[in-house]
């Protein structure tokens, strides 16, 4: 399947922030398990969950071209829609400081601590470190691979460069948690969630539209169109909010 | 059973977080579908009204949101 480089860079993008997003989250945890329970079994747990990711992505992307591609938007830009619109509606929240910013230091001091307190039973499978690692990778993993097949499956060819922008981002935390062994608490999630929820609402109108039978007047630019009205009237939003809301302390989940 | 609900609570967590919202975010897309089908002829409008609604519903949503 020949891939249009010249449309599909607005998917690459879209799909390596959302994973971005992602594999810090679940790098926390990894660094976690890894730094109080050994790395032994965080490597075996995100392992295990990484073998099963892949086997979904191998049954479920020959599965998805053997649908009508306007179902497919349908449903898909449908269910985008709301995981996109999920995020933006928290970051939107989060900016205007109605409900408290995530803190990865704070939520990777929660796991260590947790994680100290339940003893080890001298075995030489640590099921509690395996278990934790297998279980945030899968969760985490689960999303990316959802993020991948919505940005990348609206279209005809969109999900190579769509896994492409994935394993760039996979590729880049990894490094970076291998250089900086600590939770990326300097990357500025709450920014970065704002910019994927409008980006990832923008495709999953785009897509629903396209599932419908909208003919968008500038085709693919329609998707920076929307993601320009999604922002306006997000920081709306934020204005709107702002003064109804007030601050709270940073907060380890979610 | 427990880490099957669990994991299943978890996938429903990715879309759903607030009922209302995500209610109305469906039933937004249905009366979109029914208008695209039955009354807007031009498709371009449709793009409009599609939207029109949902940014309508998450900075009302995100506004109920706040005063909470």
């Amino acid at each position: 399947m020949v891939v249009d480089w010249t449309h599909a860079w607005p998917t690459v993008f879209a799909a390596f922030l959302a994973s971005l997003v992602e594999f810090v989250e679940a790098l926390t945890v990894v660094l976690a398990v890894g730094t109080v329970r050994g790395w032994r079994g965080a490597l075996i747990g995100s392992g295990a969950a990484i073998i099963v990711l892949v086997a979904i992505v191998a049954a479920l992307g020959p599965a998805l071209t053997r649908i009508p591609l306007d179902d497919v938007q349908l449903v898909v830009g449908g269910l985008l829609l709301l995981f996109g619109m999920r995020w933006l509606r928290k970051a939107i929240l989060r900016s205007a400081g109605a409900i408290p910013m995530h803190d990865e230091a704070a939520a990777y001091a929660d796991q260590a601590e947790a994680l100290s307190r339940t003893g080890k039973n001298g075995a030489s499978w640590d099921t509690v470190a395996i278990a934790t690692a297998f279980k945030i990778t899968m969760l985490e993993g689960l999303e990316v691979v959802f993020i991948v097949i919505a940005v990348g499956a609206g279209g005809v060819g969109l999900l190579v460069p769509a896994s492409l922008g994935a394993s760039f981002a996979l590729v880049l935390v990894v490094l970076l948690g291998i250089i900086v062994h600590r939770p990326l608490a300097s990357i500025p999630e709450n920014t970065l969630k704002f910019v994927v929820g409008i980006l990832l609402t923008a495709f999953g109108t785009f897509w629903v539209g396209e599932g419908m039978g909208v003919s968008w007047s500038s085709g693919d630019w329609s998707i920076f169109a929307l993601t320009l009205g999604f922002l306006a009237c997000s920081l709306f939003a934020i204005a709107l909010c702002r003064g109804r809301a007030t601050a709270r302390p940073p907060l380890a989940n979610g | 059973m427990q880490w099957l609900r669990s994991i299943f609570n978890e996938l429903f967590g990715l879309f759903v977080d607030d009922g209302s919202f995500a209610i109305a975010i469906v039933v937004w897309l249905l009366i979109t579908w029914f208008l695209s089908a039955h009354i807007l002829t031009d498709s371009k409008w449709t793009g409009l009204v599609l939207f029109g609604g949902l940014a309508a519903i998450l900075v009302e949503s995100a506004r109920r949101g706040a005063r909470r």
